[in-house]
């Protein structure tokens, strides 16, 4: 059976080129990776190879000619001793698919399915739906005061006592027990099969881990600050984030990337950074940024038990800071709730981080000048609860956004953008954010105070949107 | 110290003699059928991108085909890792993955190993113990100690094939990794495929040291550069290095010096080496022509049992690019599905 040699295209752009020279000529006997000739477009020349093997029959292109559609026919390949046909059997090949329909803005695309299906879940939008998410436990038993510091060390404790597949590395993190000393005793009771001291390369032990935990393993990776994660975000982002999906959903990454994020105390701009919305910017990341000690026991056991890359953002100044904490090795948040830490009905506040304490506060002098703010303790940032927002804004139809880090495509640019979407008639102010100044954080004390936002800029921006 | 075995160029005998070779007729054949199969398929990926059928990117393994058939042969498939970058159509074909859902994923469809979502360069395979196809230059090197890491820390006495090629060799991250491989004594296999350019730059305009099996020596891994045009010497040597990663001594470097026939990717007209080069090689120096010879002379496959060997890997190869032809583009709903997996339990434990 004859086979047809068509013009090749040497790119996904390319439409048309010459054919510059043929190497092979009618009745040549030509076998697969044989050059047959060459062509040429503006930006190159290639060298065409025979992917058939056979006889050519006829030359339909001559050379020389110019502007020969990409998939015309310019030769007849036959087998040895068959005529030529006389006229060129039909095209064999399928010409290449278009897509089913032009994305001519977001009506064409296909509606992202509800949460609440199946096995490999869709979560289209970063946002969450609070039905698909399990209520926050009550809990009413004993509570016992700790430490951010401690409530994080319990509960990667209780998750390695739990599964033997967790482990944890990082910079310092096994035999100094820990850089800010989260880490302490963890290497006495696991061992150093399970708590391990990397040397400083952030990219090569964030890439080791993506790979143990392609190979089953559950690993927490501590980065001794998330500043030096920049030197990892490839392998955050197109190994651990990206993975599962292009895998086809074969290839999950359950890994915990951790470690305090954002300014801690006078050490200048490369150490005092928020992630928040880098981070949250990529689908197949969850983002968590916890306040309480509460917060950082129950969201870290849930990021360990997670199937999926989690993001977990600490902060510094919070691990000394002491919260009431469920006594109980089982206290798993659910991720992608939000927390009312404190009602009202003037004013919404969202916060995460540090920030919530500021809002709070915040809040005491509000209410002393006859303000009810109502302030969100985001929790977190992918998935967002956007709903319990939504909520607090139909009721107060006011919202700041408090975040430390820079205001530019932040996370309140997110808040104010989801206003518009689903809360817009229900505003009566502008949305209004609170952020870090738009500036690398300075190192003076004075200056550094200036650039981060304080309550009395909470206050202010509240008062605002309440026009007082 | 890294072993400085003798230094053969590529195509010349490496640590064995050409033709002096332990494998019986079965895995001889077995050898070549696997090298055709991934040059047959290649070049029918190379027609199909022609056509528009496959789009993006398309990096192929014509040329360098005895590199990872050599290597399959020193592992255990079923229990082993094997992870490279993104030439990986024949490392892919060499762990057992079907031709046809490489091809369909080649052509975008719901029938590719990625459901049509990864492409050329992103393609896995839990089941053949395949993790990829990464497109991030050197990102699967620390990817592929991590998978070590995994072996050691279940006590499986399972290895990691990292491949990657002389492009990765000046990546930061790849030295990361050999140092963590070497101070933790991991099980992995580095199997360098030096095919002579990084795109269109030459290893000796890349690499200030340009013999890759040395650049472990800092970490104190052995290295060793072997003939990768030749399927028998790449067994040898990738066996010895197996079986070092195996018993818990470590990391092993192997410079598979070998050729790509084609360009970088499709669209590489192939500036930076002359004709002449190509031709030298794909006459010389061709992995399959080679074995094909050997065979020969060992009486293992007459003339007509190759042709009938040759017509099956080509059926095989035109059954693939038509169901990656005729297969359907993925249901639009795939948009959504596999970012996250989903955190809740499954019902029954």
């Amino acid at each position: 059976m004859s086979i047809q040699i068509l013009m090749p295209a040497l790119s996904p752009t390319m439409t048309e080129g010459k054919l510059a020279k043929w190497h092979v000529k009618e009745g040549d006997k030509i076998t697969s990776g044989q050059v047959i000739c060459e062509i040429e477009t503006d930006k190159a020349t290639m060298e065409v190879e025979a992917v058939d093997e056979g006889v050519i029959g006829k030359i339909l292109v001559a050379e020389g000619t110019e502007a020969v559609q990409v998939n015309a026919p310019i030769a007849i390949l036959v087998e040895e001793g068959e005529a030529v046909p006389a006229t060129p059997a039909a095209p064999t090949p399928a010409a290449a698919p278009q897509p089913q329909s032009e994305p001519d803005g977001d009506a064409a695309r296909p509606e992202p399915p509800p949460a609440s299906q199946p096995a490999v879940l869709t979560q289209p939008a970063a946002a969450t739906q609070l039905s698909a998410v399990p209520a926050e436990p009550e809990w009413t038993g004993p509570t016992v005061k700790v430490t951010v510091r401690e409530a994080l060390r319990d509960a990667m404790a209780e998750e390695m006592r739990r599964d033997p597949t967790v482990f944890l590395m990082g910079e310092e993190v096994a035999e100094y027990q820990g850089a800010y000393k989260v880490s302490q005793g963890l290497l006495d009771e696991f061992g150093a099969r399970r708590v391990i001291d990397t040397p400083i390369t952030e990219h090569g032990f964030a890439g080791l881990g993506v790979g143990a935990a392609f190979g089953g393993l559950r690993p927490i990776v501590e980065f001794m600050t998330f500043n030096f994660a920049m030197q990892a975000i490839d392998q955050i982002i197109n190994s651990a984030a990206k993975t599962l999906y292009m895998s086809g959903g074969q290839m999950g990454c359950p890994i915990v990337f951790r470690g305090p994020n954002g300014a801690a105390s006078r050490v200048a701009a490369q150490h005092s950074q928020c992630y928040a919305s880098w981070y949250a910017h990529c689908p197949g990341l969850k983002v968590l940024a916890p306040w309480s000690a509460a917060d950082a026991k129950g969201l870290m056991k849930a990021a360990i038990r997670d199937p999926n890359p989690v993001i977990f953002l600490e902060n510094e100044l919070l691990y000394g800071q002491s919260f009431e904490v469920p006594q109980t090795d089982d206290f798993v948040l659910p991720i992608g709730r939000a927390k009312i830490e404190r009602p009202g009905k003037d004013v919404t506040i969202t916060a995460f981080s540090i920030m919530v304490g500021k809002a709070l506060q915040a809040a005491e002098e509000l209410a002393k000048e006859g303000i009810d703010a109502e302030v969100i303790n985001l929790r977190s940032i992918r998935p967002l609860d956007t709903e319990t927002i939504v909520n607090s804004v139909k009721k107060t139809n006011r919202l700041v956004s408090v975040e430390e880090g820079w205001p530019f495509a932040g996370i309140g640019s997110e808040l104010a953008a989801l206003m518009m979407d689903q809360a817009f008639d229900w505003l009566d102010a502008p949305v209004k954010r609170v952020a870090g100044l738009d500036i690398p954080l300075p190192y003076a004390a004075n200056l550094e105070k200036m650039a981060l936002p304080q309550a009395p800029d909470i206050v202010a921006a509240a008062k605002a949107v309440c026009y007082r | 110290m890294a072993k400085t075995a003798a230094k053969p160029k590529a195509g010349e005998p490496g640590s064995r003699k050409a033709g002096d070779n332990s494998a019986t007729a079965e895995e001889l054949k077995k050898y070549y059928h696997d090298m055709l199969l991934i040059r047959r398929f290649e070049e029918r990926a190379g027609q199909l991108y022609g056509m528009g059928l496959i789009g993006g990117f398309c990096h192929l393994y014509i040329g360098q085909e005895a590199v990872v058939v050599g290597m399959q042969a020193t592992i255990d498939s079923a229990k082993d890792a094997v992870i490279t970058s993104y030439r990986d159509h024949g490392h892919m074909l060499a762990t057992g993955m079907e031709p046809r859902g490489v091809m369909a994923e080649l052509t975008g469809r719901a029938t590719g190993y990625s459901k049509g979502k990864g492409g050329s360069m992103h393609m896995f395979s839990r089941e053949r113990n395949f993790y990829g196809g990464h497109g991030i230059v050197g990102a699967q090197v620390p990817i592929g100690t991590g998978l070590a890491f995994a072996h050691k820390y279940n006590d499986s006495k399972n290895v990691s094939l990292t491949y990657f090629g002389d492009g990765s060799a000046n990546q930061g991250q790849v030295y990361e990794a050999m140092n963590m491989a070497a101070l933790w004594k991991l099980p992995v296999v580095y199997v360098i495929e030096n095919n002579k350019y990084g795109m269109g730059t030459s290893v000796e305009r890349a690499s200030a040291i340009s013999d890759l099996y040395r650049h472990g020596e800092a970490f104190g891994i052995p290295g060793e550069q072997v003939d990768g045009m030749d399927v028998l010497a790449v067994k040898a040597a990738g066996e010895k290095a197996v079986e070092h990663a195996r018993s818990g001594k470590g990391p092993y470097i192997l410079e598979m010096l070998t050729y790509r026939y084609r360009g970088h990717s499709m669209s590489d007209p192939g500036k930076y080496r002359s004709k002449e080069e190509v031709d030298k090689m794909r006459t010389e120096r061709d992995p399959i022509e080679r074995l094909k010879k050997i065979m020969a002379d060992k009486g293992v496959l007459d003339e007509a049992s190759l042709k009938a060997l040759d017509g099956e890997v080509r059926k095989v190869v035109a059954d693939a690019a038509e169901f990656a032809t005729n297969s359907p583009e993925p249901d639009p709903a795939e948009l959504w599905t596999d970012v996250l997996v989903d955190s809740r339990p499954p019902a029954a434990a």
